[in-house]
């Protein structure tokens, strides 16, 4: 009875190997979806921005298609233990994976207003990209993790959100900045804000994605876990 | 000293081996049973839980072969004391088994016959009192108390399951031990069976020996899971069906065992 075991019932292995993909799949898709606005964003490239509202809609069917096998899963195999915190972290990781999703959406559908008709380049694009990529990494680390049902790195994860915050904090105040000096550009830079905004939350939802791989793995809280240590050292 | 002990247990086994012959079939267990509380012991078959549940009322002594080591104590008494007496002990430590057996008489006399010979009534009023009192709280009353002189092997499975609990609860016992009681029930009889063990809990302290991993999660607080012939992992129920800590607890109910 060591070392890594299938179910007796195969069939259960199954479903569970979809509910992973199905997962990647999506995780892979919203991942996609921030790379790509932020791409439009830095090139102005309105055609992909457009592609990236398009493609929300397959996010949002994939959510759709996981929440049913759950349901399924959770009637007919009655999970328990590690299978049973798998499940449930599943099934709340598709609903924050379809949120990140609307917010790269949204990312997208500011790049009109940001590169509107015959207005001058706002400098302060430049740096919202690096934001975008760290966002979008620990998007791939906490679904990395879910997939390798690896603790510590949920946990990294978890750790590395004060420096997406730092990271909004300092574009903030560099756009607002702007905003003082080029009073023109309130308009399209009030949009950067926003771009900013939803990276942070980007990066505040692949925290909570990273909280439920930990208790996946563990069975423990991550904020307990945490607390239990600093108080046990 | 002024100092109050922590509650004591209602049993306690201590090192508990049994064996058949050579073939040793409980392997140095020691566990805790309170009142108040329902214990489950799961485990694959020839887990040895069975075994291990028929020592706290002595019912292995039946068995020539059987041979059992370590202490059982019950409220502190060791129950393998040479001065305890065990009839009197199996009127504490009481037992419902898996195949419902009621005896070949009346509905009536199933419940009467242990308060009789253990003298618990005073008077056939006061006898009746207590047939009444152990159906009602068996959830049987209503279905019988028209029809106490039918033998109690003309009702339905789940009727008679129901009757040897309250064959069981009639002498008053502090313990029940319940080995499978509901795996010959189809799940209305079983949903009854657990109801039961349900209301039960507060009187007694019940051990239940089962197969059904659903049926352990639902009626139990604490939960023993034995393998091999040892206890691998004891917890509160919620912990072992939600995060155990035993790899081996966790490949059983998760269904990798094997």
């Amino acid at each position: 009875m060591a070392g890594p075991q299938e179910h007796t019932v195969k069939a259960f292995d199954q479903d569970i190997s979809q509910l992973r993909a199905l997962i990647s799949q999506m995780g892979g898709l919203a991942e996609q979806a921030i790379y790509d606005a932020m791409k439009a964003l830095q090139r102005g490239d309105l055609a992909l921005a457009k592609t990236v509202r398009k493609k929300d809609k397959q996010i949002d069917a994939i959510e759709a298609e996981l929440e049913k096998l759950i349901v399924r899963v959770i009637a007919l195999r009655a999970p328990m233990a590690d299978d049973l915190r798998e499940v449930i972290a599943a099934l709340k990781i598709a609903a924050v994976i379809e949120r990140i999703g609307d917010y790269a959406k949204n990312i997208a559908k500011r790049v009109p207003m940001i590169h509107a008709e015959g207005e001058e380049r706002i400098e302060a694009v430049s740096i919202l990209p690096a934001m975008g990529q760290l966002a979008a990494d620990m998007v791939r680390a906490a679904l990395d993790a879910f997939s390798a049902r690896d603790a510590v790195a949920a946990a990294e994860v978890h750790a590395s959100d004060t420096a997406l915050d730092d990271f909004y904090d300092s574009i903030f105040r560099t756009l607002v900045t702007f905003m003082v000096e080029n009073p023109r550009t309130i308009s399209q830079v009030a949009h950067l804000l926003f771009v900013a905004k939803n990276l942070e939350r980007i990066g505040d939802h692949a925290t909570n994605v990273a909280e439920m791989v930990y208790f996946a793995a563990t069975g423990q809280y991550l904020a307990e876990a945490e607390a239990g240590e600093s108080s046990g050292s | 000293m002024t100092v109050a002990s922590p509650a004591p247990h209602k049993m306690s086994a201590r090192g508990v081996s049994v064996s058949y012959g050579d073939k040793q079939a409980v392997k140095d267990v020691s566990i805790d049973v309170d009142m108040d509380k329902v214990t489950a012991f799961i485990g694959p078959s020839g887990c040895g839980k069975s075994t291990f549940l028929r020592t706290f009322n002595r019912m292995n002594d039946t068995i020539a072969s059987a041979r059992v080591t370590g202490e059982i104590t019950l409220d502190g008494e060791d129950i393998y004391s040479p001065d305890m007496d065990v009839v009197q002990l199996r009127a504490r430590v009481g037992m419902v088994f898996q195949k419902p057996n009621p005896f070949p008489k009346s509905i009536f006399e199933n419940v009467a016959y242990g308060p009789r010979i253990h003298g618990l009534a005073s008077s056939k009023t006061d006898l009746e009192g207590i047939v009444e009192r152990s159906l009602k709280r068996a959830g049987l009353w209503d279905e019988v108390k028209d029809r106490l002189s039918d033998s109690g092997t003309a009702l339905s499975g789940g009727q008679q399951q129901r009757l040897c609990i309250a064959r069981a609860i009639a002498v008053d016992p502090e313990v029940i031990l319940m080995d499978e009681p509901a795996s010959a029930l189809d799940p209305i009889a079983t949903a009854k069976i657990e109801e039961l063990i349900h209301e039960l809990r507060g009187r007694y302290a019940i051990v239940i020996v089962t197969h059904n991993m659903q049926q352990a999660a639902r009626v139990s607080q604490r939960t023993a899971f034995f393998h091999l012939g040892q206890l691998v992992e004891y917890g509160e129920t919620d912990n072992i069906f939600t995060a155990p800590r035993e790899e081996r607890t966790k490949d059983y109910i998760t269904g990798r065992y094997g």
